[in-house]
């Protein structure tokens, strides 16, 4: 039995299919559509997941969207009814699109797969699934968890923002939920929106501004106090109640109301030219320690409901790898497993996966084992496939026919403090790079994040970078007893490899903080010694593994920096064809493709030909 | 014919009947700015309004 999984129409399409209990080939729309977060229906992403399953669209047995549209207009609906007579510009905009698409979702659905083949209507059946019940599947079945409590948190599915189920013997029972307007999700994107960052987008980098916040000084304590007696009110079981004054998102086009943010806070909203000051890293400190609680009491909820030692995470808001490590920290659980794609993409896996094992009643058995593949799910390219795209663009390259010797070469280039494009195997699922598609480099060199940030990547520089760390050596530099994969976890850098910080280390500026040097690993140390660090296993990565070993051979650290192979606002490289414009239009030295090595300083165009406008996120 | 059955099932499983009016306003008024568009029947929906 094949099913199709379908994520799209809001943002991150993605699509998936499933033989049985097996994920077979899961894929984000945007990588090959190349547009960031695109939310049109998932042509390219459902073709490649076909051809990987050597399917036509005429054998899928179903199709399962990730969430029910009926549902949702019915909270459209009332929710403007409740909010009325406010709210008449935001329902006049999007009350259009909804009759003109999202409403009439299944001959929608029906002739956008048309066009990737015929099939007869009769025998592909479509279904919904919830948008809260696909983010709690995505995480539960492939846990390899027998029984948990799994909780789904994002911005905002039908009515729910937030719920708590019980997995058990194969069955996911939605057990509570917080409802419509109130969100962490909301709550978090309000911020990123007042600290002038992309809502939907930069949500991570609220995430990695907040360290630079100074914890428990007086404007930070005052900022949580402001939050929770005016924005937010927090209840001990879990549940948030916002306070809709301070909100526009029910009834405006903005997230919230301006003026009266500014004057409780009494700071100006924050342009995204804005420098950043210390008053901004302060908020942001604030409302990541707020989430941080709200996620805390919302995991304890779902212990004392469940009585579970296991705990499956999926929703966006699990991709708040800070909160997640509070969790982890707590010891509440015994074991937790996060769906690596916890946002909207993933629901196409769990809808597909619900309606196997809920629906279809296929056998469930408890592996014990992350099921995930190692999110290595999408498509791979050969080294024939590469040299075509090199021979179009009269590259020159090196070929390496013996793995081992391109390991060697490619760990004694990292030492050298190069900056190497890495395009390797099936494209990672799921927001981060884990070595498929990534930028690698040396993570003890003190200048590597400055250049990653400004030359190769083009972001703002007070963005940390993760460490790639062998599975086996990760307790020698972090603090931490568990695997973390998918880089859905920070730890604390261990203080053996600390360095010793100024004593006026908190009076600094921002970015002579950030280049202040932390520890022996600078380039992924952040300024609050943490490192939102990626253990890499032999069994699901065995070339990046022996990349890193041959790295360690060679200095010692079995470490290195890793960032996704692209640069600001553009999706992560899918093709050979990708990652070379990508290559050419960044100080990027080497890009390695399976193995093909190609040197920056060997190629003859003009770099201005691989110019792409990328629009920043 | 098959969007206004399951419309109906939507609404009778989630006992929101008194939605039905609201649906069927805003699918007229849909109806009418789609078809408002094309130039023939313009002249007769500004004749309503």
């Amino acid at each position: 039995m094949f099913i199709l999984g379908i994520s799209a129409y809001y943002h991150d399409s993605a699509a998936c299919i499933v033989y049985n209990d097996e994920i077979i080939a899961a894929a984000h729309e945007e990588r090959f559509s190349r547009k960031k977060q695109d939310a049109g229906f998932p042509h390219n992403a459902v073709k490649y997941c076909l051809n990987e399953a050597g399917l036509n669209i005429s054998d899928i047995t179903a199709v399962v969207y990730y969430e029910k549209p009926f549902l949702k207009f019915e909270r459209l609906l009332e929710s403007y009814y409740h909010f009325a007579p406010f709210g008449l510009v935001s329902f006049i905009k999007s009350i259009p699109v909804w009759i003109r698409e999202k409403l009439f979702i299944k001959d929608e659905l029906y002739s956008q797969l048309k066009k990737i083949g015929p099939f007869d209507k009769k025998n592909l059946k479509l279904y919904f699934s919830e948008h809260h019940l696909s983010h709690a599947a995505s995480a539960y079945y492939p846990s390899g968890f027998g029984s948990a409590a799994i909780l789904t948190l994002d911005g905002m599915g039908e009515w729910a923002s937030a719920s708590i189920a019980h997995g058990k013997e194969g069955n996911i029972k939605i057990i509570k939920e917080l409802h419509y307007p109130n969100s962490l999700g909301l709550l978090y994107s309000a911020f990123t929106y007042f600290l002038g960052f992309v809502v939907n987008s930069g949500e991570y980098k609220l995430m990695g501004l907040a360290p630079y916040g100074i914890d428990k000084s007086s404007q930070t304590e005052e900022y949580k106090k402001i939050i929770r007696n005016k924005i937010v009110n927090i209840r001990p079981d879990g549940s948030i109640k916002l306070e809709m004054k301070y909100f526009d998102f029910a009834t405006g086009l903005k997230m919230i109301k301006t003026k009266k943010w500014e004057k409780l806070f009494g700071i100006q909203k924050r342009l995204p030219s804005d420098p950043i000051l210390q008053e901004h890293c302060n908020l942001a400190l604030a409302i990541q320690q707020i989430t941080e609680e709200i996620v805390m009491n919302m995991a304890t909820e779902a212990k004392n409901l469940t009585g579970e030692k296991n705990l499956c995470l999926a929703g966006g808001v699990a991709l708040n790898c800070v909160a997640n490590s509070v969790i982890l920290k707590s010891n509440l659980f015994k074991k937790i497993f996060i769906q690596p794609a916890a946002g909207d993409a993933g629901g196409a896996v769990g809808a597909a996966l619900a309606f196997a094992y809920m629906n279809q009643k296929i056998q469930f058995s408890v592996s014990g084992n992350d099921r995930m593949k190692g999110a290595f799910l999408g498509p791979e390219f050969s080294n024939n496939d590469i040299l075509k795209t090199l021979r179009k663009y009269n590259a020159d390259y090196t070929f390496f026919d013996n793995n081992n010797e391109l390991f060697e070469y490619t760990a004694g280039q990292i030492a050298a403090g190069k900056v190497i494009g890495w395009f390797r195997g099936r494209m990672e699922y799921g927001p981060r790079a884990l070595g498929n598609r990534s930028i690698i480099a040396d993570a003890r060199n003190s200048e590597m994040q400055k250049k990653l940030n400004l030359k190769i990547k083009f972001r703002e520089g007070f963005r940390p970078f993760a460490p790639s760390v062998l599975s086996e050596d990760s307790k020698e530099y972090f603090d931490i007893d568990v695997s973390s994969p998918y880089m859905l976890y920070t730890a604390p850098v261990s203080n053996s490899i600390r360095n010793k910080l100024p004593e006026n280390y908190n009076e600094l500026e921002l970015m002579t903080k950030l280049y202040t040097q932390r520890s022996e690993i600078p380039a992924i140390t952040h300024c609050d010694f943490s490192a939102r660090l990626q253990t890499v296993h032999q069994e699901t990565n065995p070339d990046y593994h022996s990349l890193i070993a041959k790295f360690k051979e060679l200095t010692g650290t079995g470490i290195i920096v890793n960032t996704s192979f692209n640069v600001r606002g553009e999706p992560i490289v899918c093709n050979p064809d990708d990652a070379f414009r990508c290559f050419m239009r960044t100080e990027m030295d080497i890009l390695i493709m399976q193995n093909y090595v190609l040197l920056k300083e060997n190629q003859h165009f003009d770099p201005k030909h691989f110019k792409e406008q990328f629009k920043p996120d | 014919m098959e969007f206004i059955k399951d419309i109906w099932n939507f609404l009778k499983e989630r006992k929101k009947y008194w939605l039905i009016p609201i649906i069927i306003v805003l699918l007229l008024v849909g109806i009418l700015i789609i078809f408002g568009g094309s130039s023939s029947v313009a002249p007769f929906v500004y004749t309503l309004f």
